[in-house]
């Protein structure tokens, strides 16, 4: 079965420290795993602030390039792109999504000029009509259309709708991965739902894969099929999703999950007390 | 006997510290003679009372921080405060904050602080914590230099935190210190009054817990009232004792926590109740649909009623009232109670 993305001991390593004390940490300490071609799935990587997670994105993206290891999307090694069109060949096929959709977009810049510059760069729309065809297709499949967006600012858009804007623009080349870092922790509860469940559809009708970064366990449990979960670099925990997150044994894990305040008001502040109690005593 | 009835007195247990009344609150935007109007905080009546922590829920941009700040006094233009009051009583001293801002002014950190939301803002980065200790807290506390520092280290222990950190500046600690840092800030005047905007949003899971495990535990040793605001439902569930949900400027439905998670009455706090997912289970949640209303240009009648899963016909021509609910709260909904939690 050929693979989709291979990780293959991936280390990053940052240097810290001024001229005389040259120190570095391990962002990402050694990290392999691999997403089938053939099988769509959501996979989460899940950890704290800290954990390395964003600078596994960035490394997927192809933004940084490991220091030992190597990815490889699709039979060809991320490190190896060097020119443009090898890296627009590359971008067509995998495709962010953002944390805060308000700073993802340029607030004095038009929303759908972002549609288009990606509809003309890599779907190969050239004329009005075309670009606004290809745009339209794309916001249909996350609920919206070309007459809600067209000529809005982000400001004039909900957080959560702004946010499925950046997924639909991300859809346009059809990519096969889409990595998502931290794609709902800054839209409304109310609207991290329909975010979330636009996801499982993304998987399911459009046969994308999805890298789903997140330090919200409830919404990895919610909808990915494996998971794995990290701690300064290190992946401490992995596998099937709900079979991880039901048996939880490395203790930080443990820790993550008992985190997750449950929702409910009985439970939940047994469950800070408990905490408390454990960082007194 | 007497010890115990002198740390909890019944007469001042049920007693209101804030009482709000039919509040309104709008930016008013005046230019080129077009005037335009964004009613964030629209008739609302609440009182909150002693040693108690009341929840504020709902979107952003439902007018929660707008009504937070026009309850503290700390409205600046465009925003005016249209109709209403909002009145505080600390002991003997009442307060209206709108007619007397003088007496608020004395208030202000003695008896009602602020904890804000975005930490590493707050405080200023190029000087030490322990000049926003003596910016913040100094002349309210009535001490002298020493005496002043020693009580802020003694606070900081109390709240886990060495007494160093008063030399650090804000970049050499981590998120959930710097939190700490501005809840000991709120809290060193040991008030009566703590508001809380989303004090915890910035956090990581695991210091989130931490930190709103100190607020509940400072609460309940200085007895104060805590208003906390924020949009996740199950940091509610974990902290607060009554509930109120904000939708659009307006109260939806306000109740005690527990019995809201058990039997929402309206449609929108069941929506935000059964949508929160819960680790061991998986089936589909709902989302809303449509998005949250301008401000500026709101529904007629309930606000709610264009994405509301049972509105009917009178719901977009009346505005339903806050009334007594069977729960013991109110809510404002001319179908209340008819909707349940899946």
């Amino acid at each position: 079965m050929s693979k989709l993305l291979e990780l293959d001991h991936v280390t990053k390593l940052y240097p810290v420290g001024g001229l005389f004390s040259r120190q570095s940490i391990k962002a990402v300490n050694d990290v392999s795993f691999s997403l089938d071609a053939d099988k769509p799935e959501i996979f989460a990587i899940v950890g704290e602030s800290g954990s390395g997670k964003s600078t596994m994105a960035k490394m997927m993206l192809g933004n940084e390039v490991p220091n030992s290891g190597r990815l490889v999307f699709d039979g060809t090694d991320i490190s190896t792109i060097r020119n443009r069109s090898q890296r627009e060949a590359f971008m067509a096929r995998v495709q962010p999504v953002f944390q805060n959709p308000f700073e993802a977009f340029n607030p004095l810049t038009r929303v759908d000029a972002y549609l288009f510059g990606t509809a003309h760069r890599f779907a190969g729309a050239n004329n009005q009509a075309e670009k606004e065809r290809v745009c339209d297709e794309a916001l249909q499949r996350v609920g919206l259309s070309m007459a809600e967006i067209k000529g809005r600012f982000s400001h004039e858009l909900s957080g959560g709708q702004l946010q499925r804007v950046a997924v639909a623009r991300a859809l346009i080349p059809s990519p096969k991965l889409i990595v998502a870092d931290e794609p709902v922790s800054m839209v409304d509860a109310s609207l991290r739902m329909s975010i979330v469940n636009l996801f499982r559809s993304l998987r399911d009708e459009l046969k994308v894969s999805i890298i789903y970064i997140t330090h919200d366990l409830a919404t990895a449990y919610y909808i990915s099929d494996r998971v794995i979960i990290m701690q300064k670099g290190v992946v401490i925990e992995s596998g099937d999703a709900r079979a991880v997150l039901d048996n939880p044994t490395h203790p930080y894990s443990i820790a993550l999950k008992n985190a997750v305040l449950p929702p409910d008001p009985r439970a939940a502040s047994a469950a800070i007390r408990l905490r408390s109690a454990a960082a007194a005593g | 006997m007497t010890e115990v009835l002198d740390f909890k007195p019944a007469v001042t247990q049920a007693q209101d510290v804030l009482t709000i009344r039919d509040l309104k609150a709008y930016y008013v935007n005046d230019m080129f003679g077009v005037r335009r109007e964004v009613r964030a905080v629209d008739g609302i009546s609440l009182t909150v009372r002693r040693n108690e922590v009341y929840g504020i829920a709902g979107e952003s941009s439902s007018g929660k921080t707008s009504l937070i700040k026009t309850l503290a006094g700390a409205i600046r233009p465009p925003m005016r405060v249209v109709d209403g009051s909002v009145n505080f009583s600390f002991g003997d001293t009442h307060i209206d904050v709108y007619a007397e801002p003088e007496k608020m002014k004395a208030a202000r950190w003695q008896n009602l602080s602020y904890i804000m939301q975005g930490s590493m803002s707050v405080l200023n980065p190029v000087r030490r914590i322990k000049h926003a200790f003596n910016d913040f807290a100094f002349r309210h506390m009535g001490l002298d230099r020493r005496a002043f520092r020693q009580r802020v280290e003694s606070h900081l222990q109390k709240l886990g935190l060495d007494p160093n950190v008063l030399e650090a500046f804000p970049h050499q600690l981590s998120g959930g210190m710097r939190q700490r840092v501005t809840i000991a800030l709120a809290t060193v005047c040991e008030p009566e009054f703590i508001i809380a905007d989303e004090p915890t949003t910035a956090l990581d899971v695991l210091v989130q817990q931490d930190v709103l495990g100190l607020l509940k535990e400072v609460q309940a040793r200085l007895g104060s009232s805590v208003v906390f605001v924020t949009h996740d439902m199950s940091v509610h569930a974990a902290i607060t004792d009554r509930l109120a949900i904000m939708y659009a400027g307006r109260l939806a439905e306000e109740g005690p926590t527990q019995a809201m998670f058990d039997n929402p009455q309206h449609p929108y706090t069941a929506h935000l109740i059964a949508s929160l997912p819960r680790i061991g289970d998986v089936s589909t949640r709902k989302s809303l649909a449509g998005k949250p209303p301008s401000l500026a240009n709101p529904p007629s009648g309930c606000r709610f009623h264009p994405r509301c899963p049972i509105a009917i016909d009178r719901c977009s021509k009346e505005v339903p009232e806050m009334l007594p609910s069977a729960i013991g709260g109110r809510v404002a909904c001319f179908r209340a109670g008819e909707v349940a939690v899946k």
